[in-house]
């Protein structure tokens, strides 16, 4: 029996950093959103007590269990995809804050040459520049057209950050100062120099100072303690849905957030996502809450999955290239580059999530693509976070790895380590897509999302040239020892900070797309599909930003389409927006 | 430290628990506890060897006998034979040196057995659902940790007829390695997936907060000058220096 709910005018599917936002903004209009989110309610007190390695880093303790559901994984089309059964190698956040309530808080923005990938390569390199079965398109939105949203959403965070000489313009600086430098950063930056790179130190939504937001919520001076990437942050000194637009939607009155709330299917009558269908984690009970508006936030798996599920949009078919969701599946969790080992002993201990520097001279289009054979790149960077003991052991490559030998090494080179590595962009692929999995199901008997992902010639090839770049770094810095990190062969199944993307993406037209540039669906107009999943490709550093800055911008579509009472906001093709 | 710290207390008792509580009010005293930070000379002078203060002193261990530690107690495993073995495994992974302890004397395997006993042995919060396939094991952590140990027993009576325990190190080092390439034969789980638990158990064991039975006195942490559940680093942050900090856990915050 389904209990029907009133109608409110808009619903979302998760309360993490996209439905935090979706919140707020909607809220602050004086419209009525109601959060559903499967997990628990939390307060920064639950982040006290929090500086404990095993329960946090090691088990995952604000992360979602896999107790109930989880996903599968395979690197072919002809291979049977399995479960990801480990929960320390499936990390993605639930209960209020999702993924934002333990990210790491790097905070970067994608180049201008990501947003019109296809076009401007083709126009600088040919079109044979682009591999057959590489999927990559652009946007339907430029950088300039995004960068407004951007520096919203490093309003809202309080980012502190330094600008990188080769990236997009900006309409604002941060609004925050730099994060302080450590040695290990200073010599990363007399290393770069040297070798006439453009180092800089990376924006962090760990704050660097105490900084009120636009819509009035303070964030703390982060005190650089190290608990921070997997661990909650007991001074509300990192920027988190739980100490900014959550608080901020609830003081509007409008915002109703109802936790333990599992959102099953998405509700569709054919033309328009009349609401959503719930069920409460702990009674059982199922509840349909109508909406004006539904917005998806809840991640990339959980977008396409309740998609999937029900029955919205044309399933991906990689055999005959036909159908659009689950299309252009990124997965971006591989980030490698060289390990130093030096003499000299640094302060290892002490960092953030977001601690670091990096150059961005072989990223995007920043240097000449016409002698290597990839696209794109990735940034070089170092960052100390705090090397906490249980997962830090490092030792040079040929040291045994138990015993006598291996312990002496890794005491010695716990605090004289330092990697430099290199985040790259992942580019999509005929056959690597979302689907749901024909043998695995959830507590619910609903199946499973699939994932079929493997690396690619692009990705081994943009290794090689990284990961030489990265050692001579670390050679300039002093390292005695330096080993690089060899590409595996294959991708491994662990997918442990949320850095996916795609599955419903954004573009020009409904013939490349599921959603235009305001996130809103195609062919449902009042569903925005809300977060990565929109992404065409990975851009090269952490997704958050972007996906913030897309999401606000969706806000903006999402009122104006209330305000109209309905409509596509954009024409297809080059036609001039309703907004 | 111990001699520095008697000098100035010559009353304290041998008592762990009223020695730890002193220790702490003097390490605030000194402002080391409480977050600021002292430099590693500034430190080295105070505390004369600074690591190696965990012990208390042992000439007033007789008045008053070690308080027996009713947590070193099996919640797990149930015959001696299998926790014999794992002490041996893990101090093979982990051996008493010339930095300090072994696994052992870290505690390492009671905080084995306490987190096989725990949810994460019968690996409550995974997903559990069959088939499993493509070399997934369907056993818990606690299975193949039993299937484990035996199996180093078995191995060490079949080719050299003792116990694991009662084996020389180096041979004790080669039957690991054999575990750890994958080349004993288990039972719906590879050897491999076993050694690797061990290993990963033994470090968690070594360098997880003291509240879960391993790291005893901290001892893991000061082999690798780690300290431990600090609150603000913000006024060392910059420092050029290795700074060494005295280690402070998690429940040492409430004293
Ligand atoms: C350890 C870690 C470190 C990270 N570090 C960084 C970083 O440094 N920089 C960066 O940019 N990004 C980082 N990320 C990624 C960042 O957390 C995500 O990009 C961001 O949270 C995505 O926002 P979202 O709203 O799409 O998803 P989330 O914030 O995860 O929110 C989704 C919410 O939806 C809920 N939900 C899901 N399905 C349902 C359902 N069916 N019904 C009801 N509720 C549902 C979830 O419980 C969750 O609360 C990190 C992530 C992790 C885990």
């Amino acid at each position: 029996m389904v209990t029907k709910l009133p109608k409110v005018d808009v619903v979302t599917t998760g309360v993490g950093w996209t439905g935090g936002i979706v919140a707020a903004e909607l809220t602050k209009a004086g419209y009525k959103v109601v959060g559903l989110e499967r997990g628990e309610d939390r307060t920064i007190e639950d982040y006290l007590h929090g500086h404990d390695e095993l329960k946090y880093n090691q088990r995952k303790e604000l992360m979602q269990k896999l107790t109930k559901d989880t996903i599968t994984w395979r690197n072919t089309m002809d291979q049977d995809a399995v479960p990801v059964r480990d929960e320390e190698a499936f990390v993605v956040g639930t209960g209020v804050g999702g993924g934002g309530a333990h990210w790491g808080a790097q905070t970067y923005r994608y180049f201008p040459y990501d947003f019109e990938i296809k076009s401007k390569t083709i126009e600088r390199y040919g079109e044979s520049k682009i591999p057959k079965d590489m999927l990559i398109q652009d946007w339907g939105l430029s950088y300039d057209e995004i960068e407004p949203y951007y520096s919203k959403f490093e309003q809202m965070a309080g980012v502190s950050g330094e600008e990188d000489p080769l990236a997009g313009p900006r309409s604002i600086p941060y609004p925050t100062p730099p994060m302080k430098k450590n040695r290990p950063m200073r010599l990363f930056h007399e290393a770069a120099e040297k070798l006439g790179y453009h180092p800089y130190v990376v924006p962090a939504g760990t704050v660097s100072e105490v900084y009120t937001n636009p819509d009035g919520e303070t964030l703390n001076a982060c005190q650089y303690c190290s608990f921070c990437g997997n661990y909650g942050c007991e001074y509300g000194a990192k920027a988190d849905p739980v100490v900014t637009v959550v608080p901020t939607a609830k003081k509007t009155g409008n915002f109703e957030l109802r936790t333990n709330c599992l959102v099953t299917r998405v509700l569709y009558d054919g033309d328009k996502a009349t609401g959503v269908l719930y069920k409460d984690t702990r009674t059982g009970e199922e509840f349909e809450q109508p909406a004006e508006i539904v917005a998806m936030t809840s991640y990339v798996f959980n977008n396409i999955r309740l998609l999937l599920l029900s029955g919205i949009g044309e399933p991906y078919d990689p055999k005959t290239g036909k159908g659009i969701i689950g299309k252009n599946y990124v997965d971006h969790h591989t980030i490698m580059g060289a390990t130093g080992f030096f003499d000299e002993k640094f302060n290892l201990y002490a960092g953030t999530g977001a601690l670091g520097s990096a150059f961005t001279d072989y990223c995007a289009d920043n240097f000449d693509h016409s002698d290597v054979d990839f696209i794109h790149g990735g940034q070089i960077e170092i960052h100390i976070m705090g090397n906490e003991p249980i997962a830090n052991n490092p030792v040079p490559a040929g040291t045994p790895a138990f015993g006598k030998e291996f312990k002496e090494k890794s005491l010695h080179y716990s605090n004289r380590t330092l990697s430099v590595v290199s985040q790259r962009a992942f580019m999509p692929w005929k056959n690597h897509y979302l689907d749901l999995d024909p043998a695995y199901t959830d507590d619910n008997g609903d199946p499973l999302i699939r994932v079929t992902f493997d690396y690619t010639d692009q990705d081994c090839n943009l290794n090689e040239f990284l990961a030489d770049k990265c050692a001579g770094v670390l050679k300039e810095m002093g390292a005695e020892i330096i080993d690089k990190h060899p590409m595996p062969e294959h991708f491994g199944g662990r997918f442990t900070f949320q850095h996916d993307s795609g599955g419903a993406i954004m573009g020009s037209s409904p013939e490349n797309s599921a959603v235009n540039n305001y996130l809103q669906m195609w062919d449902v107009d009042n569903l925005f599909v809300c977060g990565a999943s929109a992404f065409p490709h990975f851009g090269p550093t952490n997704p958050t930003p972007t996906t913030a800055a897309l999401t606000y911008r969706a806000t903006e579509g999402m009122i104006e389409y209330l305000k109209n009472g309905g409509g596509q906001l954009v024409k297809t093709g080059k036609e001039t927006q309703n907004v | 430290m111990d001699q520095n710290f008697n000098n100035k207390k010559p009353d304290i008792s041998a008592d762990k628990e009223v020695v730890d509580t002193s220790r702490r009010k003097f390490l605030r005293n000194t402002g080391i506890a409480t977050g600021g930070v002292v430099g590693g000379a500034v430190l080295g002078g105070l505390l004369a060897n600074p690591f190696k203060s965990h012990e208390p002193a042992t000439t007033m261990a007789t008045e008053h006998p070690e308080p027996i530690n009713y947590a070193e107690s099996l919640t797990f495993f149930r015959r001696q034979k299998d926790f014999d073995a794992l002490s041996a495994a893990t101090e093979v992974i982990y051996p008493e040196d010339a930095n300090g302890p072994g696994a052992i004397a870290l505690g390492v395997p009671y905080f084995i057995d306490k987190q096989l006993a725990s949810p994460w042995g019968s690996n409550a919060d995974d997903y559990r659902k069959p088939p499993f396939k493509n070399g997934q094991t369907p056993l818990t952590r606690g299975d193949i940790f039993l299937q484990g140990v035996r199996k180093l027993n078995e191995i060490s009576e079949n080719e050299h007829e003792v116990l694991f325990k009662d084996l020389e190190e180096d041979k004790q080092f080669a039957v690991l390695e054999r575990f750890m390439k994958g080349e004993v034969e288990m039972n719906l789980v590879i050897s491999a997936e076993f050694f690797a638990l061990l290993k990963s158990s033994t470090l968690a064991g070594c360098y997880a907060d003291p509240l879960y039975g391993g790291n005893k006195d901290m001892a893991g942490w000061k082999m690798k000058e780690y300290p431990g559940s600090q609150m603000s680093y913000i006024d060392m942050i910059e420092a050029d220096e290795f700074i060494l900090i005295e280690p402070r856990s998690v429940g040492g915050h409430k004293h």
